[in-house]
């Protein structure tokens, strides 16, 4: 218990107390306090357990960087786990609860992994728990258990999230100093601005230090450039990180609108927004890093300019008695903000002087700090230690974008060198040191003449500097905190031969952890570096990818997830269909009726039942989904002879005929029918399943292929609801409803329904009489309801996909992806002697393959058996022999008994009468079955023909 | 995502548009089955920029050319299709 | 080869570590090799152990960057042998057999998982077109189970089983010896045996052309000097086609990119592999904790090992849809990787018009898990100069003859599978 709340002082909003609890305990900060300074303020020290070691943390930083300082923020469906304590402003009510530790955070068993820590170095895994898959899955079960931070969220999440789209003229990234004054100076030219900072309010480095600019106090002015910035028709968001920096300057921009964990049911808990930007300023500042030494870890071991940040901005000591090591003057100005704040401050290390902090020691806080502190090695006891190793650069979002990178010396890191796309970097993240350079390069980079740039008297002070890392690597300096990967990893990985720094990253989770590195890299690479005996700048950094920081799952998804992930279509008649209960059957994005049971019926008898009527009676069946042009002009039948592989061009007006498609590569892609209704007009159907490609593929040919050809082609499959009437009592139906003599099979012809202009085509899928009707969709209601009256009054049935599976199996006719498995050619499927004798068609080419004409290729056949044919079973001659074939499509007789079905065999219809056993390992099933020809109903086609 | 300055409508998002293949894989509809063999069977491939059809499937349904660099995604020139359009050889 | 143990680790524990040795050596390039292979990623690693283990050769891997980095460390690390044809079932039950005893076999912990793969069904459907292919399967003797709805919800309490999902799940095809390996440690291992039988692994090394005589390839050029070669390898994954383009060779392949991404790790949620008979998105949860997420490519050609962010978007709707419990969960990182994508969406085994000049490649976004077969074939391929048995049905010719191996039925354009 050391931290403490400042009698006086920083940004919090005293006079608003917010409650909360961390583990159970209650709690009070105030609003804009995160969780960490409220924490701290109460004199928590520990906040969460090391990944590997479960060794105690406390909290590293005061920002997005933090690795180690990371709660499961609220509960329920809302728990959000590893959420930064730095990055978390207190909401009230909040519910936090600390991570990977049992059963307490104060008393970790897992913590007992210290104990074999020289035993467990990096990669260790590799290098054990042999004999075999099913021993691996063993130790496997207990590794599960021990990684993984937060907990399994096990509930649906109550949140929305939501995407939106921006365009504008510069975005800028960071509202520290150098974003505001790239913001002030585009906004002041008339620039349609978006300005996103990833903190509750604007400022960055201004909320930390103070500072003058334009002869305001630093955070005046910053509020006045906000102004400036809205009122020239801007934005600017906060809570809102730049995540990502893809192809031609798009960004995605995560929004918080709700905090984590936050009861916020109204509002959409998260955005993300895409953002096109002509011009893009990156001003996202720095990351300072950690000192590297043996415990560098301990609670109370925070970086210099986050100790800084608790007592300027947040009002709060973080201990009584603190160590300042560090290798600029930004640890010197830590130091004074610590005494100002009335914190004793036994120590400062300086790097610049070749002072080194050498061992921290402590174990749920910070006791004694052992240093090299003029030619001797003094120790001191302390509570707390503010460590700077020097300041990295935030350049991801620049490598993002394409950008390369250029060594600087002063920092001992990476800044932005040439960029690809419209971005610049500005501020110190480009390496500029100095309130007014930095001002300066915003303004700059806003499209401001330097000589305007808001001017500062602060004083420059000097960041620049680095404290190399140790030599002699040790157990417990960690350089990646959160992994616990320490130096000693690193030169083991190097030792071991992982010497590219990608090795050195997978082979020791080096920069893996939920902070990507943000602390750790540049250690990393020093370290390498070292050991390589090459610069650092020759060695590089691994590639960074988005996301910035994390971003939920939910928020990527947006409006799309869960549910909505893909439209579902509702058919017209939809009402209608309802008022028999039907069972509905998802087909592409459509539902469909599959059956309409009736008491006590299953779905089997239900189906039996409609397709009996349907052979005996009539029946009617909605078909609206089908795939549905229009194809008109003068060359409509010739460019309908390109994409059909069937004869067109004979076709007389008002008849109509099968037809198929092939892919380029000669497989049957679709079928359908098509119809001449007029002297240069045409209408082409084909399966619902295949819509998309149909539409896609037709315009291919359509304006790529033949953009010579004189012919529209408009896509029609909503435009026109389509019901099939089929059965001997189709016709007296169809004559009845439409008053006029039904056209003869194959044959169409336009009629009045109910008022109605509809087509009436004469087309049989069920191998019965049977009639289409399509009707524009906006009107079918009428048409249908005066169909239906007729088909209840003759004792007819609605009949859906089940029994029309039933009907159409019995007449062999393919379905694309039962029969037509994009692997199948029309002679595979029989349908070659259909094939256009002239050629000329889209796949004449590629089917004329010497492969694709082999006589032993499967082929449709049809199976009979005694009883039920398991659907997708394998034909194999006897049992144990290698299957030949596949059942594609299983039915029943309808009107007479036993088992039919379609399959693919090789050899094909050369087998009919050849006795097979359709089998199914996985069901347990096999069944003699004997090959037929695909056609099991009416062969002649009498019940249908003129 | 890219942006892809439509001809007719404009700069808009990828999203709008399908890539369908490389033009080197256009097949006219009476070739003979080698030239099938090869325009569908083999690609150039380039680490460079690439010719290839697109359609603004989501807008004004044109087809069009697009010549882009498959390493850096630049874009170098969008075109119309039928504009460029002459009977495949 | 410093032995790997349980043992030795508490050995070199007791000294600190010091006593490691470097997994690999990194020689200088010879002048010449009998064999050299081009590509340090999975496969070719794995060909050049089973070419020293099994037919005695000493190759040279020459590796543009560092080993593994390609797509060997850029996937969703699923292992499982459940295609549909009987062409890709027996190549990749072959390389499910090696998983088996990989570990044991490089004397380095692959940590091969056989966690199981399953796919959902979403309808009755799915379910007919799933027990097709798991009779297929039972039949070619690879194992298979089909699962009703209340099995799936056992083996991943976590998913939405109800009616009302969007696509709801109605039962499932699980292959209990599929699961996940180590990405990395693939490579890693695979390397670290073969340097121990004397092959020469030289990373930074890129290949810039080749050194034919009379139509027969004498050796390679690369960044690092002419190295000749009775027999050459390209084992190149997303760069077949640059990289055979150097020879003049024009191959049925388009680089496309596959991204994936994983979560900030939890404690175990998911412990099966998860994919989909209608949706585009495999979930899996790594050893770490983090949920590792895939879908499909980005649909046109790039060499740029950078995605487009709908598609990220796109998979992320889709496992909430799944598995709601995931919407809260980070992702914290993803990455991107340049597959070569084939006219079938088959792999490529063969010898190109250029003697002695041999290819493996084109594995679509399917390559990893057939990397221990892949060697296995491959390297058999380059020691005899004649294409193996299981991978004959792979080469070059059947797209001119018309035998494609078109696993998902979607014909020739590489982005419609």
């Amino acid at each position: 218990m050391s931290g403490y709340r400042l009698a006086s002082g920083g940004l919090v909003d005293r006079t608003r107390p917010v409650a909360f609890t961390f583990d159970g305990v209650s709690y009070s900060g105030f609003a804009g306090d995160t969780l960490a300074s409220a924490l701290l303020a109460s004199g928590v020290s520990i906040f969460g357990r090391s990944f590997k070691y479960h060794r105690p943390r406390g909290v590293l930083s005061a920002g997005v960087e933090e690795p180690n300082a990371l709660v499961t923020a609220g509960q329920g469906g809302r728990a959000e786990p590893n959420t930064r304590a730095t990055d978390l402003f207190l909401t009230p009510g909040l519910v936090a609860t600390s991570q990977n530790r049992w059963p307490s955070l104060g008393f970790d068993l897992g913590a007992v992994t210290a104990l074999i820590a020289p035993f467990i170095p990096a990669g260790f895994y590799y290098k054990t728990f042999f004999g075999g898959p099913k021993l691996w899955r063993f130790f496997e079960h207990f590794i599960r258990r021990a990684a993984g931070l937060g907990p399994a969220p096990r509930l649906a999440d109550p949140d929305s999230y939501q995407h939106r789209a921006a365009f504008c003229d510069v975005l800028v990234v960071g509202a520290g100093p150098a974003g505001l004054a790239a913001a002030d100076a585009a906004a002041g030219a008339g620039k349609r601005v978006i300005l996103c900072e990833q903190d509750a309010i604007v400022g960055g480095a201004l909320l930390r230090d103070a500072a003058e600019i334009a002869g305001l106090p630093g955070r005046d002015w910053a509020a006045a450039v906000c102004a400036r910035v809205i009122a020239a028709g801007g934005r600017v968001l906060l809570r809102t990180t730049a995540t990502g920096y893809h192809d031609h300057d798009l960004l995605t921009l995560g929004e918080k609108c709700a905090e984590p964990g936050e009861d916020a049911p109204s509002l959409s808990a998260q955005r993300l927004w895409r953002v096109r930007a002509s011009r893009v300023v990156l001003a996202p500042g720095l990351v300072e890093r950690p000192l590297v030494c043996p415990g560098n870890d301990v609670p109370g071991v925070m970086l210099s300019g986050a100790v800084r940040t608790y007592v300027q901005r947040f009002g709060v000591a973080p201990g009584r008695r603190a160590v300042v090591a560090g290798c600029s003057d930004d640890a010197d100005r830590t130091a004074a903000a610590l005494r100002a704040a009335g914190v004793e401050v036994v120590a400062t290390i300086d790097y610049r002087r070749g002072e080194t902090l050498d061992t921290v020691k402590g174990g749920n806080r910070v006791s004694t700090v052992i240093a090299s502190v003029g030619g001797m090695t003094r120790s001191f006891a302390c509570d707390t230690v503010a460590m700077s190793a020097g300041f990295t650069p935030s350049v991801q979002l620049h490598m993002q974008a394409g950008g390369t990178l250029a060594w600087h010396d002063g920092c001992a890191a990476f800044v932005p060198a040439t960029s690809r796309q419209a971005q610049v970097t500005a501020g110190a993240a480009a390496g500029i040191e100095g309130l007014a350079a930095i001002l300066a390069s915003g303004w700059a980079a806003g499209g401001g003449d330097v000589a305007d740039a808001p001017q500062t008297r602060a004083e420059r002070h000097c960041c620049h500097g680095f404290a190399p890392p140790p030599r002699g690597a040790r157990t417990t300096a960690f350089v990646d905190f959160q992994n616990d990967v320490t130096s000693r990893d690193l030169d083991l990985a190097w030792r071991e031969g992982y010497r590219s720094v990608e090795h050195m990253k997978r082979y020791t989770t080096l920069g893996m952890a939920t902070d990507q590195g943000k602390t750790s890299n540049i250690a990393g690479l020093l370290q390498l570096s070292r050991n390589e005996g090459r610069p650092a700048p020759d060695i590089g950094l691994t590639t960074f990818r988005p996301p910035f920081t994390p971003v939920t799952l939910g928020v990527l998804a947006g409006e799309d997830g869960g549910l909505h992930m893909a439209p579902r279509r509702v058919l017209r008649l939809k009402a209608q269909h309802d008022r028999h209960h039907p069972l509905w059957q998802p087909l592409g994005y459509w539902h469909r009726p599959r059956a309409y049971p009736r008491d006590g019926e299953t779905l089997h008898s239900a189906a039996m039942r409609e397709a009996r009527t349907v052979r005996s009676n009539v029946g009617l069946s909605d078909v609206s989904t089908l795939a549905k042009f229009d194809v008109q002009g003068p060359d409509a039948g010739a460019f309908l002879e390109l994409v059909c592989a069937t004869g067109i061009a004979k076709l007389a007006v008002g008849r109509g005929r099968y037809t198929f498609m092939l892919r380029e590569d000669g497989m049957v892609m679709d079928d359908g029918t098509v119809w001449r209704l007029g002297d240069a007009r045409y209408l082409l159907t084909s399966s619902t399943g295949g819509a998309a490609r149909m539409e896609a593929h037709l315009a291919y040919v359509r304006g790529v292929l033949a953009p010579h050809m004189r012919v529209a082609i408009v896509e029609v499959q909503e435009h026109w609801a389509a019901f099939a009437i089929a059965g001997p009592n189709a016709r007296s139906l169809v004559e009845t409803l439409a008053c006029v003599s039904a056209p003869k099979h194959m044959g169409c012809l336009a009629v009045v329904v109910a008022g109605v202009e509809c087509w009436l085509l004469a087309a049989s899928y069920s191998g019965e009489r049977a009639f289409e009707l399509y009707v524009p969709g906006d009107v079918v209601v009428p048409v249908w309801e005066a169909a239906e009256a007729l088909l209840h009054a003759a004792g007819g049935a609605l009949y859906g996909l089940e029994a029309l599976e039933l009907l159409r199996i019995e007449k062999g006719h393919i379905v694309i992806g039962a029969e037509a498995t994009g692997r199948t050619t029309p002679h595979d499927l029989g349908l070659g002697k259909m094939l256009r004798v002239s050629g000329g068609y889209c796949g004449a080419a590629g089917l004329a393959r010497p492969m694709l004409q082999a006589v032993d290729r499967q082929a449709l056949v049809g199976l009979e058996a005694d009883g039920e044919i398991p659907e997708g079973a394998m034909l194999v001659r006897a049992a144990g022999e290698a299957p030949m074939g596949h059942v594609t499509s299983v039915g029943s007789r309808v009107l007479g008994q036993g088992g039919v079905a379609l399959a693919l065999l090789a050899g094909g219809p050369a087998r009919t009468g050849e006795q097979w056993l359709a089998t199914s390992p996985t069901r347990g099933i096999t069944v003699p079955v004997r090959v037929t020809a695909p056609l099991f109903h009416d062969p002649e086609g009498t019940r249908y023909r003129d | 995502m890219l942006l892809i300055n439509c001809p007719h409508c404009g700069p808009r998002a990828q999203a709008e548009f399908g890539f369908e293949r490389p033009v080197e894989t256009i097949l006219p509809v009476d070739a003979s089955t080698a030239t099938m063999v090869e325009r569908l069977y083999t690609r150039t491939n380039a680490r460079g920029v690439s010719a290839e059809l697109w359609r603004h499937s989501h807008g004004c349904r044109a087809w069009l050319r697009i010549d882009r660099h498959v390493v850096t995604h630049e874009i170098l020139c969008v075109a119309l299709w039928v504009a460029l359009w002459q009977a495949p050889q | 080869m410093q032995r790997y143990s349980a043992w030795n680790l508490f050995k070199h524990g007791l000294r600190g570590h010091k006593g490691w040795q470097p997994a690999w050596r990194s020689p200088e390039p010879k002048a010449h090799y009998d064999v050299v292979i081009i590509g340090g990623g999975g496969h070719g690693l794995a060909t050049a152990y089973y070419l020293a283990k099994r037919h005695g050769i000493r190759a040279a891997v020459v590796e543009k960057s560092w080993i593994g980095g390609g797509n060997t460390g850029r996937n969703t690390t699923i292992v499982r042998s459940n295609y549909r044809l009987p062409e890709m079932q027996a190549l990749l039950e072959h390389a499910l057999k090696l998983w088996e005893g990989l570990s044991d076999e490089l004397n380095y912990n692959v940590m091969f998982s056989q966690r199981g793969a399953i796919f959902l069904g979403h309808s009755d459907g799915d379910m007919a077109r799933l027990a097709e292919r798991g009779d297929a399967l039972r039949c070619a003797g690879i194992d298979a189970e089909l699962l009703s709805r209340a099995q799936v919800h056992k083996l991943i309490p976590l998913l939405d089983i109800s009616d009302a999902a969007r696509f709801p799940i109605v039962g499932g095809l699980i292959q209990r010896r599929g699961g996940t390996a180590r990405h990395d440690a693939v490579a890693w291992g695979y390397a670290r045996a073969a340097d121990a039988l004397g092959v020469d692994i030289i990373q930074q090394c890129e290949v810039t052309g080749f050194a034919i005589a009379g139509g027969r390839v004498t050796g390679v050029e690369t960044s690092r000097g002419h190295i000749g070669a009775g027999r050459v390898g390209i084992v190149v994954a997303g760069n077949s086609g640059h990289v055979a383009g150097l020879a003049g060779l024009r191959l049925p392949v388009e680089s496309h990119i596959l991204q994936a991404f994983v979560t900030e790790p939890v404690k175990p949620m998911i412990d099966t592999v998860i994919m989909s008979q209608s949706l585009h998105c495999y979930i899996s949860q790594s050893d770490k904790g983090e949920i590792v997420l895939g879908g499909d490519p980005d649909f046109y050609p790039s060499y740029t090992q950078r995605g487009q962010p709908m598609r990220i978007e796109e998979v992320a709707g889709q496992a909430i849809g799944l598995v709601p419990a995931l919407s809260k969960l980070r992702m914290l990182r993803g990455w991107a990787g340049t597959t070569d994508m084939t006219c079938d969406g088959s792999p490529i085994f063969d010898e190109t018009p250029v003697a002695d000049l041999h290819i493996n490649g084109g594995w679509c976004y399917g390559g990893f898990k057939a990397t221990p077969g892949s060697g296995w074939l491959f390297a058999e391929q380059l020691a005899t100069g004649r294409v193996a048995d299981l991978a004959r049905p792979f080469g070059l010719g059947r797209f001119a003859s018309g035998a494609t191996v078109d696993e998902a039925g979607s014909g020739p354009m590489p982005h419609h599978r």
